[in-house]
């Protein structure tokens, strides 16, 4: 059975849970080899093996690491060379999303982005248009190279024979163009990641820039809190937790919009969850085109009242 | 210094986008205008220009897309760009990024001495976020990409990339290949006096003949994917909505999440 080759999505060797999404989808195509780049493999390890990977090619990262992209889609491609594998599935994350599309010219391959599904014979369902339609698409030449929202599979454990092979890539100079000068982490809020999170809570202008009662909802949900561009411009949050065509997709079981008209670009972000709530004042915003359940009222006093019965249910 | 903008021509995010028969953009049934993230990478070529008053600084607005995507250009120019080229020919119509990508790089070489190209974060049809990264895999340049900030000085660049998890300094030398987030600054509106001299700017046409492309590895029936079905997702049922009064929205709310077990 030929290897689909799954680059690992990792924060100092701490996986990020799409990653494990992804070895789940990659079973159908073939047999799941993680790619790690990175040091310290070891908890990654165990953790891809968990998951079903059948092989981890770990890749010292003292060669890629301080480098923007390039170098990661060299090493993909050497693999890719090396291993002709049935797949390479990559995170849609921005980082991943331009690794796959430079591996792609360099390997000579059709490339998908943003799939949602990927079926036995590598056909993948893409949400488009602001999730007004659904595309099935393949890859028709060279090694299919997908990229796959977060949130698309529910990552199934299954014990993978998680054979480690190290695999020394060979980095060239002109990958080593654009270099990472310096890096700030961002600070962790406490709260789930926003992508990766169940039940997203999120405030728009509404809120008058007050998060405290988007804040202190999401909490007795265990909810991420994210926001409308307009909140993120007016300054009250910041632009890392937008959710939108030009902030981050989300795909939760529940999303709960508050003081957010329901504009199409933030529509884009959102629009495949899998229950839509509202709280808005205005009974004609269009965000209640797509909700299925929708309060019309002031978010100020309805979700204040909502966090104290649902604290007070959870005991 | 010479700046070329990636441009691209898109149907408006705001109607109904649809899709023909043959799986391709519907472009004809909604009207197209320069996809509002690209006007955010005119923004930041016209400052750049800006910034180098003195210097020699020519910005050329490039749009790979069928004859009416003149209109894209015509913006950019109207904005301020100096000039515009419009690579249209038949053999592109149905082209993948892998495809569009090759037109661009192919178009840049043939304008050749090109110091940065600058492009937005995506399109807002495609919305793939990859061709800049492709542009430079194809002409071996470094990528700059999504930058929120650009400063530069001489060929030296260092924009502010707001990554997933962290924020990030990156640093290149010209040419290069830039893109720019729609946090990067507000792009402004095309002035009057602007709106004239665009009229009189230079805009040319090229066929893919004209920068040396090979037609044969373009097209709908040359991409490396391939587009089996699209389907309108069907709306939504329309859920059930509430009236808060003296905390009744509050009650029902609770009410829902706790029947659909979120709570
Ligand atoms: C190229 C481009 C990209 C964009 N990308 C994004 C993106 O990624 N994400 C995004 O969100 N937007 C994006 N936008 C902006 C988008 O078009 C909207 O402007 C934005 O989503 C509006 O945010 P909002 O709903 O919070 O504000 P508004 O549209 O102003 O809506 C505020 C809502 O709050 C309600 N309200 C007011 N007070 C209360 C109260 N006390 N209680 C309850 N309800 C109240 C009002 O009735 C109204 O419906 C983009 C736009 C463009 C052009
Ligand atoms: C709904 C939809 C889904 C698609 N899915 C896929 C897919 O999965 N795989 C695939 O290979 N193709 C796909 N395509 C086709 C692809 O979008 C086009 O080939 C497109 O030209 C390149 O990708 P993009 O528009 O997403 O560009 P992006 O990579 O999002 O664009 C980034 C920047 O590149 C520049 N740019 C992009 N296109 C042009 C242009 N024509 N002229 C000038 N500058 C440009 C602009 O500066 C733009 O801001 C899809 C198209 C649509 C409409």
């Amino acid at each position: 059975m030929s290897e689909v080759l799954v680059l690992v999505d990792h924060v100092d060797g701490a996986v990020r849970k799409p990653t494990l999404e992804l070895l789940t989808l990659a079973k159908r195509l073939g047999a799941p080899a993680a790619v790690f780049i990175g040091a310290s493999p070891d908890d990654a390890v165990a953790q891809l093996k968990k998951y079903g990977a059948e092989k981890v090619y770990v890749v010292d990262d003292a060669e890629t690491k301080g480098y923007l992209v390039a170098p990661k889609a060299e090493v993909l491609a050497q693999l890719v060379e090396k291993t002709s594998p049935a797949a390479v599935l990559v995170v849609s994350t921005a980082e991943g999303k331009e690794i796959a599309g430079r591996l792609a010219i360099k390997t000579g391959s059709g490339l998908i982005t943003d799939a949602v599904e990927i079926d036995d014979d590598g056909t993948t369902t893409q949400s488009v248009f602001a999730g007004s339609y659904t595309v099935k698409a393949k890859v028709t030449t060279g090694t299919p190279i997908i990229t796959v929202k977060p949130n698309s599979a529910t990552p199934q454990e299954g014990e993978g024979k998680g054979e480690v092979e190290q695999f020394a890539a060979t980095i060239s100079d002109s990958a080593k163009k654009a270099k990472i000068v310096a890096s700030q982490p961002r600070k962790s809020s406490g709260r789930p990641e926003l992508t990766e999170a169940a039940i997203v809570v999120s405030g728009g202008r509404g809120t008058g820039g007050d998060f405290e009662p988007i804040e202190g909802f999401a909490d007795s949900l265990g909810a991420a809190v994210g926001a409308s561009r307009a909140a993120v411009d007016s300054g009250w949050i910041p632009h890392a937790f937008q959710i939108g065509q030009t902030g981050k997709t989300v795909s939760p079981q529940l999303y709960v919009a508050n003081g957010i008209s329901g504009a199409i670009q933030h529509r884009a972000g959102m629009q495949t969850s899998k229950t839509i709530v509202a709280v808005n004042k205005d009974d004609e915003a269009p965000i209640f085109e797509l909700v299925d359940f929708g309060v019309v009222g002031d978010l100020k006093t309805v979700l204040p009242a909502a966090t104290e019965e649902i604290t007070k249910r959870k005991g | 210094m010479n700046i070329v903008v990636c441009v691209k021509y898109v149907p408006d995010a705001t109607a109904d986008r649809t899709f023909e028969s043959d799986h391709t953009v519907d472009r004809q049934g909604v009207p197209g205008l320069l996809s509002e993230l690209d006007e955010y990478a005119v923004e930041q070529a016209l400052q750049l220009k800006e910034k180098r008053e003195g210097e020699d600084v020519e910005i050329t607005a490039l749009c790979v897309g069928p004859a009416s995507a003149e209109e894209a250009v015509r913006k950019a120019l109207q904005m301020g760009a100096d000039k515009g080229v419009l690579v249209a020919d038949d053999a592109i119509a149905g082209s993948d990024a892998v495809g569009t990508s090759a037109v661009l790089a192919g178009a840049v070489q043939h304008i050749g001495g090109v110091d940065v190209i600058m492009c937005g974060m995506a399109s807002t049809d495609g919305a793939m976020s990859v061709v800049p990264a492709m542009l430079a895999e194809r002409l071996d340049l470094p990528q700059v990409t999504l930058a929120s900030k650009v400063e530069s000085q001489g060929d030296q660049f260092r924009i502010q990339r707001d990554g997933d998890t962290s924020t990030e300094v990156i640093g290149a030398t010209a040419p290069l290949v830039l893109s720019v987030t729609d946090q990067s600054g507000e792009a402004r509106y095309p002035s009057f006096k602007g709106i004239m001299a665009a009229k009189k700017k230079p805009l040319e046409t090229w066929s893919l003949s004209d920068i040396g492309v090979d037609a044969g590895d373009l097209g709908l029936s040359a991409a490396w994917s391939e587009v089996a079905d699209t389907e309108a997702r069907p709306p939504r049922s329309q859920g059930e909505i509430v009236t808060d009064e003296d905390g009744s929205g509050a009650e029902a709310l609770v009410g829902f999440l706790a029947s659909k077990k979120f709570i």
